[in-house]
């Protein structure tokens, strides 16, 4: 699925229940041109900035790295992570690309702390 | 960061030091009859199975995805402790409701050297409840909110928060290098990270921990001072307290069945605890918590006394060291 056809199914399905996912009023809500929008859905244009899609993203309710993933980006978070150690992570990258998702999760999950 | 393994809380500071780890479970034991005599410690009867709060946050009060972190089931008036093992040298604050087990003052997420708020791990073998005395702690006991028992409600009047709130501050690197990684001192580094350190608990789903009965045992003072801890690395767990009823609901699985009263336990001859802590001293109780209803005055006031309170008899009283052994309840 392209970034493109993954957004438009999701807003589409947001629409059937909500005529405020229109194109028209999404792309005024994150800050585009509907027109631009459009074509973004179409796959007509390249994916949007990484503050436009973590704006769409929110607007969907998506998750963010997801929707950066679709289009081929990789947030500016994330790349700052791995720039600091390029070699490092890219070691860690290729050793984990093969492990189950279930292995992967018991790696990273950690307890949230949120606010209290 | 803090991860769940094994019914395990994992807190680790890799970017403190490689070794710089904890791991605290929350062990199932009996409630010491709460009769206002002093009893050895009881035994651990398994530990408490520990769920994220975000795998099952649909079922779960919404504050509770706010706080996040876990969650355990009890039962009504069921006790349980804290074990710390394999520690890596922590500075651990441990609060129920939000009010400090150590001091009984209001949570706050700083050390304080006077009064000392904190537990040293390795070296505090176990913290069973609320520090009433010197010496002297008041059970961890799990009952409801709202019903006036826990000691939050008793020191604020609200029945806001629940739970057990655990921050922990690793000892700085270079202290830990001084002291623990002189070639001299290898031998006594390992003994001292290896022993395990236990503390004592009791929640409830939207339950909190209210002062049971009174027992014997030390909150040892820092023998390292404040300023060995790093206080720029911090982790910390809201531990929320499910009822058992309640835990099957949320998550499908079965609580563990309620342990033996203490006098079913002393009357079939099995041990009961006293640590040996060498000549470690110990901080004073707090004068505010040693002024809370414990849950049978409570009962008794509410004019429904608590049941399976009568006295034991502990007739084998074991000394141990560093670890409380941990027994099967369901041998009994």
């Amino acid at each position: 699925m392209t970034f493109g056809s993954h957004i438009r199914a999701r807003r589409e399905r947001l629409r059937c229940d909500d005529p405020a996912f229109s194109v028209r009023q999404v792309a005024h809500r994150i800050g585009v041109e509907p027109a631009y929008l459009s074509k973004v859905e179409r796959d007509q244009v390249a994916p949007p900035s990484e503050a436009t899609i973590g704006r769409l993203a929110a607007e969907l309710g998506e998750d963010a790295d997801v929707m950066l993933a679709l289009g081929g980006k990789v947030s500016e978070e994330l790349r700052r992570i791995i720039m600091r150690r390029p070699q490092l992570f890219a070691q860690l990258l290729r050793e984990l690309k093969a492990l189950p998702d279930h292995a992967i999760a018991h790696i990273v999950r950690e307890v949230r702390d949120g606010d209290w | 960061m803090i991860s769940l393994e094994n019914e395990t809380l994992t807190l680790r500071f890799p970017d403190v030091h490689a070794r710089a780890a904890c791991e605290i479970s929350f062990m199932r034991t009996l409630r010491i009859p709460d009769d206002n005599r002093e009893y050895p410690l009881p035994p651990g009867l398994g530990q408490f199975p520990l769920r994220h709060v975000d795998d099952h946050a649909d079922r779960l009060p919404a504050a509770w995805k706010t706080h996040g972190g876990v969650f355990l089931p009890m039962h009504q008036s069921e006790a349980m402790w804290i074990s710390f093992y394999r520690a890596y040298p922590m500075a651990l604050k441990v609060a129920a409701g939000k009010i400090d087990a150590v001091t009984g003052e209001a949570w706050s997420r700083e050390l304080s050297a006077d009064p000392q708020n904190y537990l040293v791990v390795p070296g505090q073998p176990w913290l069973d409840g609320f520090c009433v005395a010197k010496g002297t702690i008041r059970q961890f006991v799990a009952m409801p909110l709202g019903k006036g028992f826990t000691a939050e409600e008793q020191l604020t009047g609200k029945a806001e928060h629940g739970g057990l709130q655990i921050v922990a501050y690793p000892m700085k690197a270079s202290v830990y290098k001084e002291l623990f990684e002189r070639v001299a001192d290898v031998r006594f580094a390992k003994a001292e990270i290896e022993e395990g350190v236990v503390c004592d608990a009791a929640p409830v789903a939207e339950m909190g921990l209210a002062p049971g009965g009174l027992m014997r045992q030390n909150i040892y003072g820092d023998r390292y001072g404040i300023d060995a801890w790093d206080m720029s690395a911090s982790s910390r767990c809201f531990v929320h307290l499910l009822n058992s009823a309640q835990y099957f609901a949320v998550t499908g699985s079965h609580a563990p069945t309620m342990p033996p009263t203490a006098k079913d336990y002393s009357d079939a001859g099995l041990p009961w605890f006293e640590h040996y802590g060498g000549d470690k001293a110990a901080v004073d109780g707090a004068r505010k918590l040693a002024g809370l209803h414990s849950v049978a005055a409570k009962s008794w006031q509410q004019g429904a006394p608590l049941t399976g309170n009568e006295p034991a008899q502990p007739q084998v009283v074991k000394t141990v060291g560093g670890r409380r052994p941990v027994r099967e309840g369901e041998a009994l």
